[in-house]
């Protein structure tokens, strides 16, 4: 077993046996679903919508090429400085490299899942950087030294009273458990951090091909003013976030809101098409365009697997998957947990190493059925657990399957086979999920039904 | 000047993109039952020619916006209190001063920010107060000391309550988001059905030379990000009045 799947296995255990952490974690998904059905029963034709946003990521997707050369094109001609990142550590680089540029101290961050996936605060900070995350979760989690517990809600394994407790520790402020004076500690303290900041870093929901913008979805104003208050703007963004038409936010915007927070619209949706254009007042004088492929394009060369690069990072996926639910965001030890991380992990950190997680499924299909763009999730699970197995088989997974082959093609063989494991099942009882069980690792949690004292067969012929 | 990556970069990405494709995947499945027709549930099959969905599809599915002015604009007030922002539609171009002036004395400001155009120079006579103009290169510090922000918008979106404001038509970035209260001043015929006609709009005013900064803002910021419970006011302002006259 590799070093993830026994820290996966170790800490599932941990975390599903905490009752009080699991309460808080349906409390907030019970949250999500009342408000999602709601906004969901606004729309007209859902199941039409999904379908349209399916085929429009699809088209994005099969033509990236020539999507995302449009895309640069645009912003270029409008003095977007363009950068391709192939891996994580050249956006890293790309990044320190403009903030030394300008002699820049302080950087402020809007909520960005892919400048978590290329842990850019680590690398700032170790260039001597100053990060401040402004987004009200990833603020909480960044003062916890946590990654995000879930992409679209940072801190959602916390209490208020947790929360009060940080800040007193952390901010020096008056310890309290009332929402609203914690929101108003946030809010003082990132005043000070907009207006000082000489670089806004942002990430982006969207990319829009036609005309050479990136689309922003948020709730609480950071992300605009993010964009509004720094000299220079850095946006970092996977190739996979582009739509071909700007038109196409009309069904994406309701459908992300509706999705990922049960809102029918999130507060602000921001389309940002250059630096300061003349004739604006405000605004960045630079801005510079991340795009990072960071193993996209190996998910992209996986035909079968490649709708995989069509999310929309909602989130819903992770809130429908029970084992999720159970074991947290936090086990999977990926930055994009529940079963859409399960489903891509493989592709951009190994096969091998993260293989474990799409086990991890019940394969109920939760997943893809809440899926705003229907990706098929859970079947992508199985494929990967084929190309996991296919790659690297398991001998003694293969030495029964050969067995089992052997025995139930051999009608006389079978036979005798079911006889003698008749006689000996009350044997394995015995050793029945101790470590001297070949098949352990199964029969630890689960119970293997008896072997029947009677064949059809044989009650057959005695019938006769 | 830190130059963007060399052509080489650029040119290897889209390589690996180009690379990847050559092998095609299969288009989305279509479900008759998807397309409407009730019951039927054949896959219509991956070869379907698939056209970009237009606004008339768009308006099939999202929610329903309403076909007369009264409707859109009922469903506009609905959404707007839904997302806890104040609309008042006004019935004189006076009742413009006598509600500016009202949030004026309810909230104490002393001093407001706003731009040139025809409504805020209104509304900005009618609070009589010193006014901070974002129009040209201003103080974000002398911004950010203002009690409200007051603006013009591109329109008001009845489907989601929303307005729609970009950097030309509303003062820039900063003034919409900046101070805690941010107040739009709309004319009624601003007052669009739905998305897709947002989306339109802009294309017809604005393309291709298109303001660098277009926000929806459907209500006063807010987070969920403790235990989901509302909070309004985290980054941006804490209240929206919205006076269509």
């Amino acid at each position: 077993m590799t070093a993830p799947a026994r820290q996966f296995l170790d800490q599932a255990r941990l975390m599903a046996g905490d009752l009080p952490r699991r309460q808080r974690i349906q409390e907030a998904v019970g949250k999500h679903r009342t408000a999602r059905a709601n906004s969901q029963s606004g729309f007209q034709d859902w199941p039409a919508a999904r379908q349209a946003a399916a085929e429009t990521k699809w088209e994005a997707i099969n033509h990236l090429d020539r999507y995302l050369e449009e895309f640069v094109r645009r912003l270029e001609a409008r003095g977007v400085k363009v950068h391709w990142a192939g891996t994580g550590a050249q956006a890293q680089d790309i990044i320190v490299g403009i903030a030394r540029e300008k002699k820049a101290r302080r950087l402020i961050k809007s909520k960005s899942m892919t400048s978590e996936e290329i842990h850019l605060n680590d690398a700032l900070e170790r260039a001597g950087f100053e990060v401040v995350e402004s987004d009200l979760g990833e603020f909480i989690v960044q003062l916890r030294h946590e990654p995000p517990y879930h992409i679209v809600m940072p801190a959602m394994h916390l209490t208020r009273g947790d929360i009060g407790e940080l800040f007193a520790r952390k901010l020096g402020t008056r310890p309290t458990d009332v929402p609203e004076e914690l929101v108003k500690i946030a809010r003082r303290v990132m005043r000070g951090e907009y207006l000082a900041a000489d670089i806004g870093i942002t990430g982006a929901n969207f990319a829009i091909a036609e005309t050479g913008m990136i689309s922003i979805t948020e709730n609480e104003g950071n992300a605009r003013l993010t964009a509004a208050l720094p000299k220079v703007m850095i946006s970092l963004l996977g190739i996979e976030k582009i739509l071909p038409r700007l038109e196409d936010l009309a069904l994406f915007l309701p459908m992300l809101a509706t999705a990922g927070t049960g809102q029918p619209l999130s507060c602000y949706n921001t389309m940002y098409g250059g630096p300061r254009q003349p004739g604006e007042p405000d605004g960045p004088e630079e801005f510079h365009v991340v795009l990072l492929d960071n193993g996209r394009t190996e998910l992209l060369a996986d035909a079968e697997q490649r709708e995989a690069l069509q999310c929309i990072r909602c989130g819903a996926c992770l809130y429908a998957c029970p084992v999720f639910r159970s074991i947290g965001g936090h086990t999977y030890a990926t930055t994009y947990s529940g079963p859409i991380g399960s489903v891509i992990t493989p592709h951009m950190r190994g096969l091998q190493d993260w293989k474990h997680l799409s086990a991890a499924s019940s394969l109920c299909g939760a997943c893809a059925e809440t899926c705003p763009v229907k990706i098929d999730l859970h079947h992508h699970l199985l494929r990967n657990r084929r190309n996991g197995a296919k790659e690297k088989p398991d001998v003694l997974e293969q030495l029964a399957y050969r067995l089992f082959a052997f025995l139930v093609n051999r009608p006389g063989w079978y036979r005798w086979s079911k006889k003698i494991a008749r006689a000996v099942q009350p044997a394995h009882g015995v050793v029945k999920g101790t470590p001297l069980d070949p098949a352990q690792a199964w029969t630890r949690t689960r119970e293997l039904p008896p072997v029947a004292r009677q064949t059809f067969k044989e009650w057959w012929r005695r019938r006769r | 000047m830190v130059e963007a990556t060399p052509v080489n970069d650029r040119e290897n990405m889209l390589t690996r993109v180009r690379a990847a494709l050559r092998v095609p995947a299969p288009a989305p499945a279509r479900r008759n039952a998807e397309q409407g027709a009730a019951g039927a549930s054949a896959v219509v099959g991956p070869t379907a020619r698939r056209q970009a969905p237009g606004s008339e599809s768009m308006r099939r599915w999202l929610p329903k916006a309403g076909g007369t002015f009264e409707e859109r604009l009922d469903l506009f007030r609905a959404k707007a209190a839904q997302f806890k922002a104040d609309f008042h539609l006004l019935d004189t171009p006076a009742e413009l001063n006598s509600r500016i002036a009202a949030l004026r004395e309810a909230e104490g400001w002393k001093r407001i920010a706003s731009h040139r155009g025809e409504l805020t120079t209104a509304a900005c006579r009618a609070a009589g107060l010193p006014v901070l103009h974002t129009d040209s290169v201003y103080d974000v510090n002398e911004l950010e000391a203002c009690d409200a922000g007051i603006t013009e918008c591109d329109a008001l979106i009845a489907q989601t309550g929303s307005v729609l404001v970009t950097g030309r038509s509303a003062g820039g970035r900063a003034l919409s988001v900046l101070p805690p209260h941010h107040v739009v001043i709309a004319k009624r015929e601003q007052l669009l059905p739905d998305l897709p006609a947002a989306f339109e709009l802009l294309k017809q005013k604005y393309a291709p030379e298109y303001p660098s900064f277009i926000s929806f803002i459907t209500g006063p910021s807010r987070t969920g990000d403790i235990e989901r419970i509302l909070v309004l006011g985290v980054h941006g302002p804490k209240k929206l009045t919205i006076l269509c006259v």
